[in-house]
């Protein structure tokens, strides 16, 4: 294909933690494959090594980001397919005027919230999704919204308190 | 908690935790040196099989492949336990065995490549299990181990390494038994421990006989002082980062570490190898398979009289460390039951499967899992309560037992008895026990039941442990100490010990990175060798320095080092604080402070854990849920709650407990291949399935270390399989004796389906 209007087809725009990216579809080392996950692009393409791959497959939940708000597997996702979208990854939660962290970072840190801390990213996503969603989420919807997400340490007590913190926190600034 | 204590006992946050909760921390697929390639295992689809002809010149002309190893051109490194695991072989003995190595520009031409590689096999009969295997006429893996019989005994134990337990008459033992149980009995699932991330290792080297490894691992050194000899002595700098998981079974990775460093070798460029999920599963470190026909003896009192029998344990297609974990298992079988008189003989095997490795519970898991329907019998004839008995039976202060270099040692450690008195209480195991075979509740067609287990190690002092520590006169402490990040929260409990020893904010005591290069000797986190080893070395280090830093002072001061005491980076005389003097007058501004700090191994200081479990069957599914987990230990001196906590939560994990539930590796025996090598069919415990979890732990200072304290986290998943059998087996009124319990045995237990 040639011309203006298939230039424009070939290039991905992507914002990613606010920045905006213009990615060309191709085969060199800069730019998408069409055969890229959005977990390749963003690890190897962008240097966006917080998000984490476990399985590769999408059942683990290391892999896990926000796209348009909503947790997604990064992993089972194409970048092709992510025209237009608007990304967070876990380098984008904190403020990126004050540089302060989300109080669910905070919370992790707190309660010491993982101990190998690989799959950290993709619950601190997966739960940022949950409190966007459900601000003030009860237990049991905390431990359904991490279902999918593995951790092989059995950090999941301390995880949960974590995100019922952050949320507590939340109302209380709220209020 | 004795008072007193600035730092240690307290909840700190973890020193890493900014870069964690960030995204910052990088583990091993998150570095890229410059010029790096990557590098792939071709992996064999057959069980057992010589390679005839193996053709590479497609797979080399393509655009981007940089080199294709193969057994006729790979360096002659060896390893394995005795020395028989090539680097490539021309035979394999597993389905995912090595068959060719390549590296390429990008992982996806080095996938694509490797494809091209034509191999024609030669396909031999395989053997799976541990009985057949040794019979005559069996597929024999290697010619030097006829009968798949693997020498016994870890050289690095030492000359008289224990690879069988013989002492006392069992014979007499046996007549002095009111009851005896005998039987055969399998924990040989060979489930996955299974840290979220796979093994991983890049390799550079920086000149033809230097080396330097960077890998994602839970004991660095062993990069570095267990290769060289498996390597031909070359100078070798291992470095870790941080490191997702282990549970023993990163303590290293040394068939990756070959991959990387033949390929980087043949192509003078950095080489990665990072294995795919299914490559974690099919090619690397299970639990070894434990089989044992044994006999108990035992008095109605619960005294235990005489044990015998024979441990089979299969360490798939090759042994690295299974001799290891024989000799542990012989030592802490002693722990968990005081007797005098035994006879267990072990028969290391090999099979066609992926091989085991190095897995928390390191043996004793696994003995003490295949031994537990045998113990359990016996105690349902004397009609004994299990908490009773094992309390009784558990190595108590002043006993003794022969350790895995077969010495005999004498108990200097704790009484675990309140932890078990405290544990049953908080349990309320009084109230839930009803006697064997008895469930605790009935709701219709869900029965309730409960059961219970212990275990204890003594390599919590196992050996060597060399530190430096560095104050500047800023005011500020670096340990030198090569030990990585593996999820325990180690390096940050190091840095509480030493702030407690200076007593100075724990922001200003920083440990250098896992790197064999800038520190003395480690061996290692292993074996909860953590608190006492690693920790002792630190604090003689620290108290090194400290006397250095006051006897500087004394002159300084008008005083002599005895009289001086230092806090928050001030020398000051203890009956007059206000004559004082700073660490940068004391030291100089172009001077440092050091200390150095050795442990020597100890191996007279078990700890101990009782699991205490309650479960729900339902008897119309034989789905088995967990309802309550009380884990009860005494660690002396708890360092950090937080990271003690996530320890013993661990026992659900890392291929503990729930090996009785629904883990399990599933191997199709006509195949060679295992059929769940993915994280969908592999179960896994989920945030949905979480039990009610209550921690007990005491603290009884233990006088072996500087802040009363000894490590458990190894130990935490071992007591679990055991205590599920009990409490599932209790539930639904049959004695079960096979792990794990899936709904189908469970409905067969109860006569619900066919065999």
């Amino acid at each position: 294909m040639k011309g203006k209007r298939s230039d424009e087809e070939k290039k991905i725009k992507l914002v990613v933690n606010g920045h905006r990216y213009e990615l060309r579809v191709g085969g060199e080392a800069h730019e998408v494959d069409p055969s890229h996950t959005l977990v390749y692009t963003l690890r190897e393409t962008l240097g966006l090594t917080g998000t984490k791959i476990g399985c590769d497959r999408g059942s683990c939940g290391s892999c896990s980001v926000l796209m348009d708000g909503k947790p997604i597997l990064s992993c089972l996702t194409l970048t092709v397919e992510c025209d237009g979208k608007s990304i967070t990854t876990i380098e984008g939660l904190r403020d990126p005027t004050t540089g302060n962290l989300e109080p669910l970072q905070q919370a992790f840190i707190d309660k010491s919230a993982f101990q190998c801390g690989f799959c950290t990213p993709g619950m601190i996503m997966t739960a940022k999704a949950l409190l966007e969603e459900k601000p003030s989420p009860t237990e049991e919807e905390v431990r359904d919204a991490l279902s999918g997400n593995y951790c092989r340490c059995m950090s999941h007590y301390q995880v949960v308190e974590a995100v019922l913190t952050a949320a507590k926190k939340g109302e209380d600034s709220n209020a | 908690m004795p008072d007193g204590y600035r730092f240690i006992g307290k909840p700190t946050a973890r020193r890493d935790a900014l870069e964690i909760v960030t995204g910052k921390a990088d583990f091993i697929d998150d570095l890229k040196l410059p010029n790096m390639l990557y590098g792939k295992v071709l992996r064999s689809p057959y069980p057992h099989a010589n390679i005839k002809t193996i053709d590479t010149k497609r797979a080399e002309s393509v655009l981007g492949v940089e080199a294709i190893l193969t057994y006729r051109n790979v360096p002659d490194w060896i390893g394995g336990t005795p020395r028989h695991v090539k680097v490539l072989d021309r035979k394999v003995r597993f389905v995912g065995d090595a068959v060719a190595l390549i590296a390429a520009e990008n992982e996806q031409i080095a996938e694509e490549a490797i494809e091209l590689i034509a191999v024609d096999y030669e396909l031999l009969q395989a053997v799976y299990d541990v009985e057949e295997a040794v019979m005559p006429g069996a597929p024999q893996l290697y010619e030097e181990f006829p009968g798949n019989l693997i020498p016994a005994g870890f050289p690095g134990f030492g000359p008289k390494n224990l690879h069988e337990l013989v002492f006392g008459d069992v014979e007499k033992g046996f007549r002095e038994a009111d009851f005896i149980s005998e039987g055969t009995y399998a924990y040989d699932t060979v489930p996955n421990p299974l840290p979220i991330e796979p093994p991983g290792v890049i390799a550079r080297w920086e000149g033809p006989d230097k080396l330097t490894i960077w890998s994602a691992t839970q004991s660095p050194s062993w990069h570095r002082f267990v290769m060289l000899p498996k390597m031909g002595f070359p100078e070798i700098r291992s470095i870790s980062t941080h490191c997702g998981g282990s549970y023993g079974s990163k303590n290293y990775a040394f068939l990756p570490c070959f991959y990387a460093a033949a390929l980087a070798k043949k192509t003078g460029r950095p080489v990665k190898v990072y294995y795919s999920k299914e490559e974690h599963f099919g090619a690397f470190a299970l639990r070894p398979g434990t089989r044992f026909k044994g006999t108990v003896g035992i008095k109605k009192d619960g005294t235990v009289t005489a044990l015998s029998g024979e441990l089979f344990v299969e360490t798939g297609a090759f042994s690295d460390t299974s001799q290891a974990q024989v000799a542990v298992a012989l030592g802490e079988v002693q722990l968990m039951l005081r007797c005098p008189n035994w006879n267990l003989r072990t028969k290391l095997v090999c099979t066609n499967r992926n091989p085991s490795g190095i897995v928390r519970g390191f043996g004793g898991q696994e003995f003490e899992s295949a031994l537990f329907p045998i113990l359990t019998e016996a105690m349902q004839q004397a009609d004994l309560d299990p908490v009773d008995f094992f309390k009784k039976n558990y190595v108590s202060p002043g006993d003794g037992y022969f350790w895995r270099d077969g010495e005999w040692y004498v108990n200097r450690g704790q009484d675990y008895s309140e932890a078990i008195d405290r544990g049953a209480q908080t349990f309320g195991w009084k109230e839930k026990w009803k006697g064997w075979l008895k469930p605790t509740a009935v709701n219709g067609t869900k029965r309730i039941g409960v059961g219970v287990s212990v275990h204890g190690n003594a390599d919590v002092g196992e050996d060597v442990s060399e530190a430096y520590v560095r104050l500047t006169p800023d005011a500020r402490v670096t340990i030198h100490v090569c030990v990585s990040e593996a999820g325990m929260g180690q390096r940050s409990s190091l840095c509480k010990m030493v702030a407690e020893v200076f007593q100075i904010p724990i922001e200003r005591v920083g440990v250098t990175p896992a790197d064999t290069l800038v520190n003395p000797f480690e061996f290692g986190l292993v074996g909860s060798r953590g608190t006492y080893a690693l920790g002792s070395a630190v604090i003689a280090a620290s108290e090194d320095a400290r006397q250095d830093l006051l006897k500087r002072a004394a002159p300084l001061l008008g005083a002599t080092p005895e009289e001086l005491e230092t806090k928050d980076g001030k020398v000051y005389v203890k009956e007059e604080p206000s004559r004082s003097l700073s660490w940068s007058r004391t030291i100089g501004i172009a001077r440092t402070c050091t200390g150095f700090g050795r442990f020597e191994p100890d191996y007279s200081v078990p700890n101990f854990i009782m699991v205490f479990v309650e479960v729900e069957v339902d008897v119309e599914t034989g789905k088995v849920d967990l309802l309550q987990v009380v884990p009860a230990t005494d660690v002396g001196q708890i360092i950090d709650p937080l990271a003690l906590g996530g320890q013993l939560h661990g026992c659900l994990g890392s291929a503990g407990m729930d090996t009785a539930l629904f883990e399990e590796t599933v191997l199709d025996r006509s195949t060679g291949r295992i059929v769940n090598l993915n994280m969908l069919d592999y179960k896994w415990r989920t945030f949905r399935e979480l039990p009610k979890f209550r921690n007990v732990i005491l603290e009884t200072p233990i006088s072996t270390h500087r802040f009363k304290a000894i490590g458990v986290g190894e130990i935490t998943t071992s007591p679990g399989p055991g205590a599920i059998l009990m409490a599932v087996s209790n539930a639904i009124g049959v004695r079960l004796t096979e792990y794990p319990l899936t709904p189908d045995k469970i409905l067969k237990a109860l006569g619900k389906i066919g065999e």
